[in-house]
């Protein structure tokens, strides 16, 4: 019977290091911490920051570029978000992560272009030098942030999906980013402040 | 008598189990395509047998997903199923299937198993590979039945062949 007891504990001391993973974590913010500001260059070859939004309650700030086929599926749910939330106070930002020299579809160039022939209603900043995405902890396109302005500066609130079907916008059944914001506007509290969602890594130089 | 028979019956059971057995790769039948719900693909994540599965999660639009491939093809070829089996999860929109999908994996030649995941809900599905997994492509899980590593990563060739190491000499 004694002998039973050891293999067992035995065996269940190995399951509990057998599958203990090995991951890489990703630095970045979690939700309730403060954001970073940034000064990048727009596609109207402005700089933009978000201190620049006097009337701003807060931000979405979405990683997105021109060539992942995740971010092109979702430029029109993009836009519809900046439509809805820009005039209650939460405008897009939307920021290019990749390495023009890594990706060459999405130079400042090409940036201009697919802007102008979506018509992007928000602004489009290139993160030159990749020095904002690592700290935000972005690490695909798209990939969500939505930041409420409070005394001590921009906090995180959500972080993730736009909603749950990338693949497919007509079967849409919960838009994440709609409800957390909607939440920060009615001042309740948001249901799921972390999503998962496909995407593409974002592209460095090797 | 009976001693010779048991030694001859462990040796063709050695010889067949050689690591280096080589597979026969027939040039013109590459890998077919299955298309899987999240449930079925899952039954392949819960296998309790004594292989080493390297699942790679990939797409034929993703660069760095490709620049993989080949590492990941060699492991097929290197290995016999029944120790190491490569699944290539590809992640492209279902709808692309016979445009983009199919006409790559032949025009590759792929030989690993090629599993198209038709799995809308992402987030639903995306913790229950990994809870650390934020959804980039590619990523990888390298499992037997004693342990698992998840890698949101891209690999070079010594990478991986070091990573799946660690699977097969333990």
């Amino acid at each position: 019977m004694k002998k039973l007891q050891l293999i067992l504990l035995l065996f269940t001391a190995t399951l509990i290091f057998a599958f203990t993973t090995n991951t890489i974590v990703g630095e970045g913010y979690k939700v309730g911490d403060i954001a970073t500001d940034f000064s990048l260059k727009n596609i109207d070859d402005s700089m933009v920051s978000m201190a620049d939004f006097k009337d701003a309650k807060g931000f979405i700030v979405i990683f997105t570029c021109n060539t992942c086929p995740y971010s092109i599926a979702y430029e029109d749910r993009i836009i519809a978000l900046d439509k809805k939330y820009k005039n209650l106070g939460y405008p897009v930002i939307a920021i290019n992560p990749n390495d023009p020299e890594a990706q060459k579809g999405d130079s400042f160039d090409l940036m201009k272009v697919r802007a102008k022939e979506k018509g992007f209603t928000f602004p489009y900043l290139l993160d030159v030098g990749q020095k904002i995405y690592p700290q935000y902890g972005a690490t695909k396109t798209p990939h969500v942030f939505i930041l409420q302005k409070e005394s001590d500066g921009l906090r995180v609130k959500y972080i993730g999906a736009i909603d749950d079907s990338s693949r497919n916008a007509d079967a849409v059944k919960t838009k994440y980013t709609e409800n957390a914001v909607d939440a920060l506007l009615a001042g309740k509290t948001i249901n799921e402040t972390t999503t998962k969602a496909i995407g593409c890594s974002i592209k460095v130089k090797s | 008598m009976f001693k010779y028979a048991s030694i001859i019956i462990i040796l063709s059971f050695l010889i067949s189990c050689k690591p280096e057995t080589k597979k026969e790769v027939i040039d013109n039948l590459p890998s077919k395509v299955t298309v899987a719900s999240f449930k079925e693909f899952e039954q392949i994540l819960n296998s309790a047998d004594d292989k080493t599965y390297v699942i790679n999660f990939w797409a034929t639009w993703c660069a760095p997903c490709i620049k993989e491939l080949p590492y990941f093809e060699e492991i097929t070829n290197k290995y016999p199923t029944e120790k190491v089996e490569v699944i290539l999860v590809s992640l492209d929109f279902p709808d692309k299937l016979e445009s983009k999908l199919i006409p790559f994996i032949n025009k590759k030649k792929l030989v690993s198993k090629v599993i198209l995941l038709d799995a809308p809900n992402e987030n639903e599905w995306i913790p229950k590979i990994n809870e650390s997994w934020s959804g980039a492509i590619p990523a990888t899980i390298i499992f037997n039945k004693n342990k698992q590593s998840f890698y949101e990563q891209s690999f070079t060739r010594d990478e991986l062949l070091k990573e799946l190491e660690k699977f097969i000499k333990t």
